[in-house]
């Protein structure tokens, strides 16, 4: 290990003073997706250059940079998002249970069940709170009205939302606040019971109330899924993950432990950017 | 000054100008129909005097309804031939409905102010509105029963509106078996013939099946013999009563009850029973059916007309617009191919409507309408049966000229609905069709409903297409009815923009018409108002139902 670095380390001791968990490695932990030399375009412009990296199962990895790094991009590169953009090409691949996710033969909604998304800002369907938990599972065929209140009960419970919307579950989600469709959102993705979670900067709209909620949230999520999220926010960053990763102009520039990344970061640039030197 | 034309308040002027002066257009329109429209309905009093034409020996007696004064200059009088003295500037000349075209053959006449005496407003001078021949004017004399007098003076009235109303339940029960029993009996016969042709063309006519239909046909004929000798029965029933009535010449005109629709004694109304003559008078205008060449009587059909055939346009429209939007926008590819059909398509808009109905009458009636008919009707040829204008092809030919309009409002709306609405439900696992159908169409259905609005309005008040594609001055039957398959699309229906057309400048009582016109447009206005009103509260409801705001 090399020699702490006195900025960084200044910058973040308050972020970890009191912790007690220890430095976790790579090495040690079971790999729920595997990203191999993964390059994207947007047509001719190079988004995304040369990613290899592993992500740990049932973690929190976060991916932080500047606005522009691709942070974003990557992650929606898990979930095929980027299918969406016409002038979107990629190369490499992403390796999830041993199988390409960009081989042809895959199916694309078929993933993006096992690969749950929540986004930036919330964004709650047209429907019931009620139907808005079901509608995931309605796609899959499930009517069974049993099947799907028990559900939507386990879902809106394991988001902490029960107490506060059982009485008005057929009650449009539109009325509910800001916060509270944030988990009413991620209560929809895990209804259909995904093994990875993708969240889009899931806090960037939100209150600092809400945004400590949905923060608890993911630390109790991961017990079951495996968690990336991309944040603006490096205490947030700091807080729930447990792996970081740093990104720049397209590139993986440090992927390592969390705390080890915000006490004691490899390279300058890293250093620079938590300890807010960057620009 | 200049400091005035730099702050920009001439700007401020003008446009609010412009404002002005549209809505004060807009409002006067709309008050002169009001006015004019619901004006008609209200008994006017009845006039009496004598009138002494110039260079005429003797004065003649004048009884009527005033319509309509108005000054004119002594000089175009004059110029017009009358004889009015030379230092006259003015003169006030009215308009006075006479009715009795039966006996005088005129029924309106102007006469000029100074040659007449007062006017009197006697209290027995009554109006017998006639199912033939316009209103009469005239003192009831005498009621006859079978030709012998019944009652007199002051019984006379009472006993009469009592006949009366005798007379108006056996008319009633006339037209129920004419219009309902005597023409379901003609439609089943009809159908007789067209199954016997149908067999014939087919050659499947066995002898077994000749003597069925011949059976048919006899027991119809004998269903038809005995509403035809009820019908009989009551003919001679409501032809038992007549009153006779003194004219304004002073002859005595003998009306039969069964010619008269309603009569009343304006000059000896209160105003309570003013205003329930009016209402009954406006009812009677909505819901009955037009007499004389359309100048008379009411506009149901042509109320009915109007809504079934916008509601027929709006069910063959709407699904139509809005797949043509979803693959506009959601599927197909967006390029310069796309760009040229989607300009092509909001320049329909802009084509003039009667091109629509050209093309309606030689694409929809004849090449399309003459297929079926050969496919689908071989048994009623040479009598067309889609092959001829319709309701349905008067709707088909909305619904193409309305189409830009639902298809650019439904786009709208569509382009409107936030990504990441869609996103969420991809993200879900949702194929881009069900994203489509589940989460995104439901938000666009109130730009839907917006484009279905425009097209309902537009649709409503459109008559030169028409005429050329289903709509007549005078439809026998109503496209609605109790026989079976109780919509008959191929039915011609009455439609109240031509309707209004028709009466007003196709008519041959001008002066009879011109209070109608005004009433048919205003109950069209009122009509699209309403046809509109409905369609905006769905889609308020629905706006409140998918309101996007999060607090």
């Amino acid at each position: 290990m090399s020699q702490r670095n006195p900025a960084a380390a200044s910058m973040s001791a308050g972020l970890f003073e009191g912790s007690t968990r220890t430095v976790r490695s790579l090495a040690d932990e079971e790999i729920a997706i595997s990203v191999e030399s993964l390059d994207l375009y947007y047509g001719d412009a190079q988004a995304l250059k040369n990613i290899t990296m592993q992500i740990p199962k049932q973690r929190v990895t976060a991916f932080i940079g500047p606005s522009g790094c691709g942070k974003s991009t990557l992650l929606r590169c898990f979930n095929r998002m980027n299918d969406l953009v016409d002038s979107c090409r990629i190369e490499g691949a992403i390796n999830l249970h041993g199988a390409n996710i960009y081989d042809r033969k895959t199916d694309v909604a078929e993933l993006r069940r096992q690969v749950g998304m929540v986004f930036q800002k919330p964004n709650p369907f047209p429907k019931t709170i009620y139907e808005n938990v079901a509608y995931g599972l309605r796609l899959q065929g499930v009517n069974n009205k049993r099947v799907l209140d028990e559900v939507v009960e386990r879902s809106i419970k394991a988001v902490g939302l029960w107490e506060e919307v059982k009485d008005r579950l057929q009650s449009n989600a539109f009325g509910l606040s800001g916060g509270q469709q944030q988990r009413l959102v991620i209560a929809r993705a895990i209804a259909i019971e995904p093994e990875v979670i993708l969240l889009d900067e899931p806090t960037s709209a939100l209150d600092p109330i809400s945004t400590a909620k949905i923060e608890e949230l993911i630390e109790e999520l991961k017990e079951q899924y495996t968690i990336l999220i991309v944040t603006h926010n490096m205490q947030q960053a700091a807080r729930v993950s447990d792996y970081t990763a740093y990104m720049y102009l397209g590139e993986l520039i440090e992927y390592a432990d969390t705390m080890h990344l915000f006490t004691n970061p490899r390279e300058k640039a890293t250093e620079d950017y938590i300890t807010g030197r960057y620009g | 000054m200049r400091e005035w034309w730099k702050s920009g308040a001439p700007w401020i002027w003008l446009n609010g100008g412009a404002v002005t002066i549209s809505m004060i257009m807009v409002f006067g329109l709309l008050l002169l129909i009001l006015v004019r429209g619901f004006g008609n309905f209200w008994p006017h009093p009845v006039l009496e005097t004598q009138y002494m034409a110039p260079g005429a020996d003797t004065p003649v007696r004048v009884v009527g309804e005033l319509r309509r004064s108005e000054m004119l200059t002594g000089q175009a009088m004059r110029e017009a031939g009358v004889e009015i003295p030379e230092d006259q500037l003015l003169v006030q000349r009215h308009l006075i409905k006479m009715g009795n075209r039966d006996v005088t053959g005129r029924d309106f006449g102007y006469f000029i102010d100074d040659f007449m005496e007062e006017w009197r407003y006697p209290e027995d001078m009554a109006v017998l509105e006639r199912r033939e021949w316009g209103d009469f004017f005239g003192k009831p004399l005498r009621l006859l029963e079978q030709g012998s007098t019944v009652a007199v003076g002051d019984a006379l009235w009472p006993e009469f509106q009592q006949r009366l109303r005798r007379s108006n339940d056996l008319f009633d029960e006339i037209r129920s078996i004419e219009r309902g029993a005597i023409g379901n009996v003609n439609f089943r016969i009809e159908r007789v013939r067209l199954d016997r042709r149908r067999a014939e063309l087919r050659g499947t006519l066995t002898a077994e099946l000749e003597a069925e239909l011949q059976q048919r046909r006899q027991a119809l004929d004998a269903e038809y013999a005995v509403l035809e000798q009820r019908l009989n029965q009551l003919y001679a029933e409501a032809a038992r009563d007549s009153i006779v009535m003194r004219a304004a010449d002073g002859s005595e005109v003998t009306v039969r009850l069964a010619d008269i629709v309603k009569a009343w004694q304006p000059n000896n109304m209160s105003v309570p029973a003013k205003l329930r003559f009016y209402v009954s008078d406006f009812f009677d205008f909505i819901f009955g059916y037009p007499r004389e060449a359309n100048t008379e009587g009411g506009i149901f059909p042509a109320i009915f007309g109007t809504v079934v055939m916008v509601l027929v346009m709006s069910i063959i429209v709407t699904p139509f617009g809005v797949l043509a939007a979803i693959y506009l926008r959601e599927y197909a590819k967006q390029g310069a191919l796309l760009k040229t059909i989607r300009i092509s398509v909001y320049n329909l808009a802009g084509v003039p409507s009667i091109v629509f109905g050209v093309f309606g009458l030689g694409f929809f009636i004849y090449f399309l309408g003459g297929q079926i008919d050969q496919v689908f009707y071989p048994e009623a040829l040479p009598a067309p049966t889609f092959g001829t204008p319709g309701l349905f092809w008067a709707s088909l030919t909305l619904a193409l000229l309305t189409l830009p309009v639902v298809i650019v409002s439904t786009e709208e709306g569509l382009a409107r609905i936030p990504s990441t609405i869609r996103e969420g439900s991809l993200a879900l696992g949702a194929t881009k069709g069900e994203t489509l159908w589940k989460v995104v169409v439901p938000l666009a259905t109130p730009a839907m409903m917006t484009g279905l609005i425009l097209a309902i309005a537009r649709a409503a008040g459109e008559v030169a297409p028409l005429m050329l594609v289903g709509v007549v001055k005078l439809a026998p039957t109503l496209p609605i009815d109790g026989n079976f398959p109780f919509i008959h699309l191929e039915r011609k229906i009455m439609h109240m923009g031509f309707h209004i057309y028709d009466v007003g400048f196709q008519s041959p009582h001008a002066e009879a018409a011109e209070q109608l016109v005004y009433a048919t447009a205003l109950i069209l206005v009122l009509l699209i108002v309403m046809l509109n009103l409905t369609a905006i509260t769905i889609r308020n409801h629905l706006r409140e139902k998918y309101r996007a705001e999060s607090d």
